[in-house]
């Protein structure tokens, strides 16, 4: 029989990742079995493992429950407008090319309300960090349909299931022009932890999606079960396939999930093109911004 | 602190209004610009784009005026002066973001050449109907700045003010141009840079364990940190306490949104600024800003020829209103006279200082032309009478 203590076994402040963390903000408002806070955790691991500078590291949320995230790490942190985290955090990394600007947020607010700003940084090749959790819903406000709702899903705007067809995110990514591009469930601690600690060392517009649990709304509507049911789904429709084609891993309901790194690739960042085209153009009389260090400690 | 020589273009030039306020951005030192283009603004960005390669500056054109907004507010917490460029319906998106800069407090300045609406209205012609827009057109309460030139030299005097004061107050300044003063070709002279006085932004000289963001101790605006400095601080467009730290309560609410709209209120005749020309004794006060205020002074002429006792009273900072002066004005005339380019707003806050002491008497246009001197002259007539 297990006996029932008041201790537990590590107190917060020896938690691993709590110097990443505001534990002033503790408990956060995620629910239980929600996959935010395993996605934090990783994101702080590979910060830890990465020797990077935590002064120059900046993160961007926008609206949600991910666009919390900016509001509990403990770094610079900017919690923006709805959608506008990526514009928001363009600017940030504009005015301080220095910078490891993070972007932390959700499906709704990248994809769905700040499609148009992912496509336009994408494209540019913006030297930003994107990470976006894919719950398939709106989850702060209660489970209204998403842009990546599975079709038929059921969501509270769509009671009778989706018939609007989803975006296929890794295909959006490197379509519009991410340098790097993968997708991990928060099942994948390892896999998400390393994948996050390569893109950190990497340039450019780096995308990762990671599917994760909404077993408040999402499993509820769709009764699907409860946090455990979701991570042993992943566990068995998960599939790691590196390098596939990305029109081939769109999401459907209730199948198949294809994680992995799909793109890696180097190619010049905006600032990259900015500062060789003006330097060729303009010759001598180009004058960039002063030169800072960066945000890897050598 | 004065003004870098590498921005300032110093000499007698021929300018516009627009290219005015870009020079003059670079001479306040703004080094991030993001905008969208749009009619009869974009000569701004244009000629921005063309110098900051040589200055060290930086020009992105963003995808929409939603994101030029963001863009502007997050380069902002980099220390680095920042501006955005519009009309009113890239004015109408930027609102979402101008709330952000205002609660949390980053200095920033955003130009509006006003031109004719609603919607698309009149894209390549005069209006001056954003005025309250500027002032309530984000959701909540907070508080702006607004200044309004009426000449190209002023256009670029305002817009050194407008950057000095975004750093003062921590607060969105918007230029409320108009398309006559961005479209005016006249003689603008830019000073030596010895002779441009800038405020720096206020950077901490707290350790980053006992700085907090939003902490007042007394003082109009928090101390700054930067991004990449250390501090590891925390900022957010919800309510926050002292710590940056989202509250949702009832008194947190009250504490947050009360200092942004004291740290203006408060310091209100500080910030107001106006002209006035022919007061004392006057019957008749002619209140007048922008282009308008150069057509007024030809009705006001007229009036004169015909007897009346009129003066003006030309707003050059819109937002604050000068409550104060209108009051005081209102005891002793028997009528102010607005004409503006619109339907009639600014007279509304005339009339509302006026509390019924005096008239206040619209003289409105719908845009796409200034007023005609004689509607001015009628009215001030007509009110006199």
């Amino acid at each position: 029989m297990t006996e029932v203590t008041d201790e537990r076994p590590v107190r917060p402040d020896e938690h691993p990742i709590a110097p990443f963390v505001r534990m002033d903000r503790m408990p956060h408002i995620w629910c239980p079995t929600c996959g935010i806070g395993t996605v934090v955790k990783c994101y702080a691991s590979a910060l830890a493992e990465s020797a990077v500078d935590l002064d120059k590291v900046s993160i961007v949320s926008g609206i949600g429950c991910t666009g919390r995230v900016a509001g509990y790490m403990k770094l610079d942190g900017f919690h923006a407008t709805h959608g506008r985290a990526i514009p928001f955090a363009t600017g940030l990394k504009l005015g301080r090319p220095e910078l490891l600007v993070t972007v932390f947020s959700g499906d709704g607010d990248l994809v769905g309300i700040g499609g148009n700003h992912f496509i336009h940084a994408a494209r540019r090749n913006m030297d930003l960090l994107v990470i976006l959790v894919n719950n398939f819903i709106y989850g702060m406000t209660g489970g209204q349909n998403a842009a990546t709702t599975p079709l038929t899903a059921r969501s509270s705007t769509m009671p009778f299931g989706n018939f609007e067809r989803p975006f296929n995110l890794p295909h959006l990514a490197a379509s519009s022009g991410a340098t790097y591009v993968a997708r991990w469930t928060s099942l994948h601690i390892r896999r998400l932890t390393r994948s996050f600690k390569e893109a950190i060392r990497r340039k450019g517009f780096r995308f990762i999606e990671v599917i994760a649990p909404c077993s408040t709304v999402y499993a509820r509507l769709n009764k699907l079960g409860d946090g455990l049911d979701l991570m042993r789904f992943y566990y068995e429709k998960a599939e790691i396939r590196h390098g596939a084609d990305t029109r081939q891993v769109a999401i459907g309901y209730q199948d198949r999930i294809v994680c992995g790194k799909f793109v890696d690739e180097e190619q010049p960042t905006y600032l990259d093109m900015m500062h060789a085209h003006y330097a060729k153009a303009l010759g001598e009389r180009y004058v960039p911004m002063p030169p800072e260090g960066g945000w890897i400690r050598e | 602190m004065k003004a870098d020589p590498a921005g300032v273009l110093t000499g007698t030039h021929y300018l516009d209004g627009d290219f005015a306020c870009g020079e003059a951005a670079m001479a306040a030192g703004c080094r991030f610009v993001a905008g969208y283009p749009i009619t009869p603004s974009t000569e701004i960005v244009e000629r921005i784009a063309r110098r900051f390669p040589m200055i060290g500056g930086i020009f992105i054109q963003m995808e929409d005026e939603l994101a030029s907004m963001a863009a502007v507010v997050g380069a902002s917490w980099t220390g680095t002066k920042s501006m955005t460029v519009t009309s009113g319906p890239g004015f109408s998106l930027m609102m979402e973001n101008i709330g952000l800069a205002a609660m949390m407090e980053s200095p920033c300045v955003v130009v509006n050449v006003q031109r004719g609406g609603p919607s698309t209205g009149l894209p390549t012609m005069v209006g001056q109907a954003d005025m309250m827009q500027a002032r309530w057109g984000s959701h909540g309460d907070y508080s702006i700045i607004a200044l309004s030139p009426s000449s190209p030299q002023e256009s670029f005097d305002l817009t050194i003010d407008a950057f000095n004061l975004a750093e003062t107050y921590r607060v969105p300044v918007l230029m409320m141009m108009d398309e006559c003063v961005g479209h005016m070709t006249e003689k603008v002279v830019i000073p030596p840079a010895d002779e441009i006085d800038l405020v720096p932004r206020k950077l901490t000289t707290k350790s980053p364990g006992e700085y907090l963001p939003y902490k007042l101790n007394g003082v109009l605006t928090p101390e700054f940190a930067r991004a990449g400095d250390g501090y590891r601080f925390h900022t957010t467009g919800l309510t926050h306490d002292e710590r940056g730290y989202p509250v949702m309560s009832a008194e947190c609410q009250e504490q947050c949104v009360r200092h942004l709209i004291d740290k203006i209120k408060l310091n209100a005749d500080q910030i107001v600024r106006f002209e006035e020309e022919g007061i004392d004794g006057a019957d008749v006060v002619v209140v007048t800003y922008g282009i308008t205020s150069r057509v007024a002074r030809m009705g006001v002429e007229l009036a004169r020829q015909r007897g009346v006792k009129v003066g003006t009273l030309r707003l050059v900072v819109v937002w604050p209103f000068p409550e104060k002066r209108v009051r005081q004005l209102a005891q002793t005339i028997k009528a102010f006279v607005v004409p503006e380019i619109n339907a009639g707003q600014i007279v509304l806050e005339v009339e509302r200082c006026a509390g019924g002491k005096s008239a206040a008497i619209s003289v409105p246009h719908m845009g796409g032309a200034v007023h005609d001197p004689n509607d001015i002259c009628a009215a001030i007539v007509e009110a006199a009478g």
